[in-house]
């Protein structure tokens, strides 16, 4: 692990300063600590953002729930207005790591994670998304767990956060604070495809601190669930997962909202299922139909070939207990 | 007392900061490397050995402790960051000469052999039963997922967590 400074700080104009200096933030630091021992992250100055008062949820005026920054995993999944108004997002985090690691990890940090790509961990590998031009090791290298949406030339990794496949699909909203104000970013404008620039991973400006992540009201009843599939049953990455949402009213799917993890170099919307579902009626051979609309411009590599069947499936089973079979 | 990282020396002294924590019920201040993680500074500093080195990244819950009564993965947290904090390793878990409840049901299930994620089992597992996740077998696996045991343990440590559970 490379030196660095350490800072503790107690509001946020005081981080806001500390972070425009080039300074660190660290929120539970179960990525940033695990990187900076593999010499991955080499910060000089850490900033300590633990203190700082985004640690609550909210419930919104227009019923939308708002969670504060700084509220951790358990904390998140475990609180009484989110189990009953988005248990989506419940399950996503519940089904997330260990509950060590959710003790400590926050919902910001969480967001803000850095993908497992075992190259990109690797400082003696090839990697543009640490390295910028080195090249990209897990191209033509063990590929299983990468990406089949949204890679390039440059980057093939996946972005490994489960409830961030939760807001994407529930279209969250991140809030962020910043030498020049306030602003909101959409989720999906949030997190970066890699493109040309892997490196480059959000939307944040320097300095700038996630103050909460809002979801918007959805229209009632909503139901909703989280399905992840991976190499173990519990304390692993999803190879695949689903975010769904369902507004069904007087026997007709109103409203659809579908992500996909595991498979995307960010958190994947599939607007090609949800629109196979809305006007229609649950039933099993409308989840098959719509769910063999999620691979589109599916590009996989050597070794995850299977993901593309394992995705249709997923969004499939996942549409079958969201919505009912009937 | 100055205390190092473990880590590879750089040039010239690497940034180190006070801190004030409680371990185990004594008070220590100290002045820490900034890297030091709180798994270093219990085993290398503190004598305090109990704790496991088994992944140093998160992986394998070896290094399972409580910091103000919530089970964490120590080889992840900076010490530095622990100001104030109550932090409680497997020593401190015994009253005297009686073991913890679960400490004592380990040892009557015969729940491990050899003995390394033990420590961060027991830990996790009073974590475990004081957030009230010990309903069924499955809960208790899935809410114990955090810690390995390359000895596949696993049936006898369930066992463990759930007795004590139910005798609460
Ligand atoms: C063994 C292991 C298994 C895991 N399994 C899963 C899993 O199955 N699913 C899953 O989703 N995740 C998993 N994780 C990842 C874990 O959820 C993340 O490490 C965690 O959520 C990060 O949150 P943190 O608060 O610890 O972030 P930190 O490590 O403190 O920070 C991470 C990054 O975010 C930045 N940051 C933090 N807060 C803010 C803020 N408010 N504003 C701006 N920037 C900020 C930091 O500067 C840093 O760059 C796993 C991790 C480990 C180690
Ligand atoms: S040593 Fe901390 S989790 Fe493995
Ligand atoms: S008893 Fe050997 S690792 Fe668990």
């Amino acid at each position: 692990m490379h030196p660095f400074s350490y800072t503790r700080v107690s509001d946020t104009g005081e981080a806001l300063d500390a972070g425009h200096r080039g300074g660190r933030y660290i929120a539970g630091g179960t990525t940033l600590v695990d990187l900076m021992r593999e010499t991955v992250e080499r910060p000089e100055v850490l900033v300590d953002i633990s203190g700082l008062p985004l640690d609550e949820v909210t419930v919104t005026e227009r019923g939308g729930l708002r969670i504060g920054a700084l509220v951790t995993m358990a904390e998140a999944a475990a609180h009484p207005k989110v189990r009953t108004l988005y248990p989506i997002i419940s399950q996503a985090l519940e089904l997330s790591a260990s509950a060590q690691l959710r003790n400590m990890a926050t919902i910001g940090g969480n967001v803000m994670q850095r993908t497992r790509c075992t190259y990109f961990r690797d400082v003696t590998a090839d990697c543009n998304k640490r390295a910028s031009g080195s090249g990209c090791a897990a191209r033509e290298g063990f590929n299983r767990t990468h990406a089949i949406l949204g890679a390039s030339d440059h980057c093939v990794a996946t972005h490994p956060s489960d409830v961030a496949v939760a807001f994407a699909a529930l279209d969250a909203r991140v809030r962020l604070t910043g030498p020049d104000g306030e602003r909101q970013v959409p989720f999906a404008d949030f997190l970066l495809r890699p493109g040309n620039t892997p490196q480059r991973e959000q939307s944040l400006r320097k300095g700038e601190l996630i103050t909460a992540v809002e979801i918007p009201a959805h229209p009632r009843p909503l139901t909703s669930g989280y399905l992840k599939v991976r190499d173990r049953q519990s304390y692993e990455f999803a190879l695949t997962s689903a975010a769904i949402a369902l507004h069904i009213r007087g026997g007709v799917i109103r409203e659809a909202k579908v992500a996909a993890g595991g498979v995307g170099t960010v958190p994947w919307k599939l607007p090609a299922v949800e629109r196979h579902l809305v006007g229609e009626r649950p039933s099993a051979p409308l989840w098959a139909a719509a769910a063999e609309r999620a691979a589109v411009g599916a590009r996989p590599l050597k070794h995850n070939r299977f993901k593309v069947e394992l995705l249709k499936r997923t969004v499939e089973r996942q549409l079958r207990i969201v919505g009912g079979t009937k | 007392m100055l205390v190092g990282s473990g880590d590879a020396v750089a040039a010239g002294p690497a940034p180190s900061s006070p801190v004030s924590l409680t371990v185990n019920g004594r008070p220590r201040t100290v002045t820490v490397d900034n890297r030091t993680s709180l798994l270093d500074l219990l085993r290398e500093h503190f004598g305090l050995t109990g704790s496991k080195k088994g992944c140093n990244a998160g992986a394998c819950g070896a290094c399972t402790v409580l910091v103000d009564g919530r089970r964490v993965n120590s080889c992840l947290t900076l010490a530095v960051r622990l100001e104030g904090a109550e932090v409680t390793t497997i020593e401190g878990l015994a009253d005297g000469d009686q073991l913890h409840p679960l400490q004592q049901a380990f040892i009557d299930e015969d729940a491990f052999q050899c003995g390394y994620c033990t420590p961060g089992q027991i830990v996790s597992g009073v974590g475990c039963i004081r957030e009230g996740h010990t309903g069924s077998p499955e809960e208790i696996r899935e809410w114990m997922s955090g810690n390995i045991c390359r000895c596949g343990c696993y049936v006898k440590i369930v066992r463990a967590v759930q007795q004590t559970a139910g005798r609460k």
